[in-house]
């Protein structure tokens, strides 16, 4: 339990799968000038990486790594170089489906949601934590958590960065460092603040 | 017409310098920095995603007029990720070590921006040898910037280029010290930040 606790707070804090490891970048850049779109996209990507993570990690331990397909009498078959295309096909065939489930039974989520769900498909963060999973040899177990405390992790990455980006409307940012190059500074800053926690064991 | 006067020279020089993908698009950053910490991973790196978007820019564009335009993303994407696979491959067999540090980055280039967005808007609309010398200057530009973060994380963290030690020893003695900072992940964020900065006010001179 303790084990799952740290695992938790690694994802969201130290580890955090934007501010160390860069994934994500694309849509964190282009979604965070304004609140309302940044929390919304931060709130399917918690959404589609809790899903998505457990179910590759079933995908890979029944069909994919090295014995797996042990029940279907294949012993020495090992699937593990066709991780990449299965991981990104799971992951565009949940975000679709996902996507069909809201729009039939939760219209005002699907109203918040969404515009950001086909726009995730693509997002490196959802296919990386897969691929971390992998890498790091996770139980199914630990791999729930992961995939949740990634999420959480670039949720609030993300509202951080839109809440800042608000009050820099106000700076005065000298010429030719405005938009792109402030972002990229600031978002280093802020990954030296989320770096701090790594002081604390659990 | 001289070589470089021709279109599909400019198709690849372009996206090198003057509209360069990371910079001025500011796509693909995604994986991009995770692999900055040492040259070696850097230029691998830049190699891997030069060839995907490269050849995944030719393989779509020769195939633009057959493939039905509501699905155009799923094929882009199997392209894509079969190439992925192909350049993972080949870097676990010749470069075992390499592809150890680089560990989930290579498979990220499937997510990468940058492919997506020159299937999606350039070899869709272009004949083939043109897509195929827009990628290669997008993929080229890309690594280019790879490149010179490297070049700065490892030079000013670790003292070393290409793992060789280059600070002489004098240095040391006389209290140098290599600034760890530049080792952690916000340092490639801040170095990306002033270089934009760089490149935007020379541009626009």
């Amino acid at each position: 339990m303790e084990n799952l606790l740290g695992l938790f707070l690694n994802s969201v804090f130290v580890g955090n799968i934007l501010l160390s490891y860069f994934l994500g970048m694309c849509s964190f850049v282009a979604v965070s000038k304004n609140m309302d779109t940044a929390i919304g996209l931060g709130f399917a990507v918690v959404f589609v990486l809790s899903i998505t993570a457990p179910v590759n990690w079933l995908v890979f331990h029944f069909l994919l790594s090295p014995g797996a397909l042990r029940w279907a009498g294949l012993e020495a078959v090992d699937l593990s170089f066709l991780k990449f295309i299965t991981f990104i096909a799971v992951i565009a065939a949940i975000v679709q489906m996902v996507e069909m489930v809201i729009d039939r039974y939760s219209p005002a989520l699907y109203m918040a949601l969404g515009v950001f769900l086909p726009l995730i498909a693509v997002n490196c963060a959802i296919l990386g934590a897969s691929l971390f999973m992998v890498e790091r040899d996770y139980t199914f177990i630990e791999t729930v958590v992961f995939g949740f405390g990634s999420g959480v992790g670039w949720l609030m990455a993300i509202v951080s960065m839109a809440a800042i980006r608000i009050k820099m409307r106000y700076a005065n940012v000298p010429e030719g460092l405005e938009g792109f190059g402030i972002t990229m500074i600031m978002t280093g800053l802020m990954a030296m603040g989320f770096m701090l926690f790594s002081g604390i064991t659990l | 017409m001289k070589l470089t006067q021709s279109p599909t020279f400019k198709a690849f020089s372009e996206p090198v310098v003057k509209n360069n993908p990371v910079f001025i698009q500011s796509l693909g950053i995604c994986s991009a920095l995770a692999v900055t910490v040492q040259l070696n991973t850097a230029i691998v790196m830049g190699l891997a995603m030069t060839f995907v978007t490269a050849f995944s820019s030719l393989t779509i564009s020769a195939m633009r007029n057959v493939i039905p335009r509501n699905v155009r993303m799923i094929v882009e994407l199997s392209v894509i990720a079969s190439l992925v696979i192909l350049a993972d491959e080949v870097l676990r067999a010749f470069f075992y070590d390499i592809s150890k540090q680089l560990s989930v980055f290579v498979g990220l280039i499937i997510t990468n921006c940058i492919v997506m967005g020159r299937a999606e808007t350039y070899a869709l609309g272009n004949p083939p040898v043109k897509s195929f010398m827009d990628g290669l200057g997008n993929g080229a530009g890309y690594g280019s910037v790879l490149v010179t973060v490297a070049f700065i994380r490892e030079l000013f963290g670790a003292g070393k280029l290409f793992g060789f030690s280059v600070v002489p020893q004098v240095f040391y003695d006389h209290g140098y010290m290599n600034m760890g900072f530049m080792q952690l992940a916000p340092a490639a964020f801040i170095i990306i930040g002033l270089l934009v900065w760089l490149q935007k006010s020379l541009m626009r001179r």
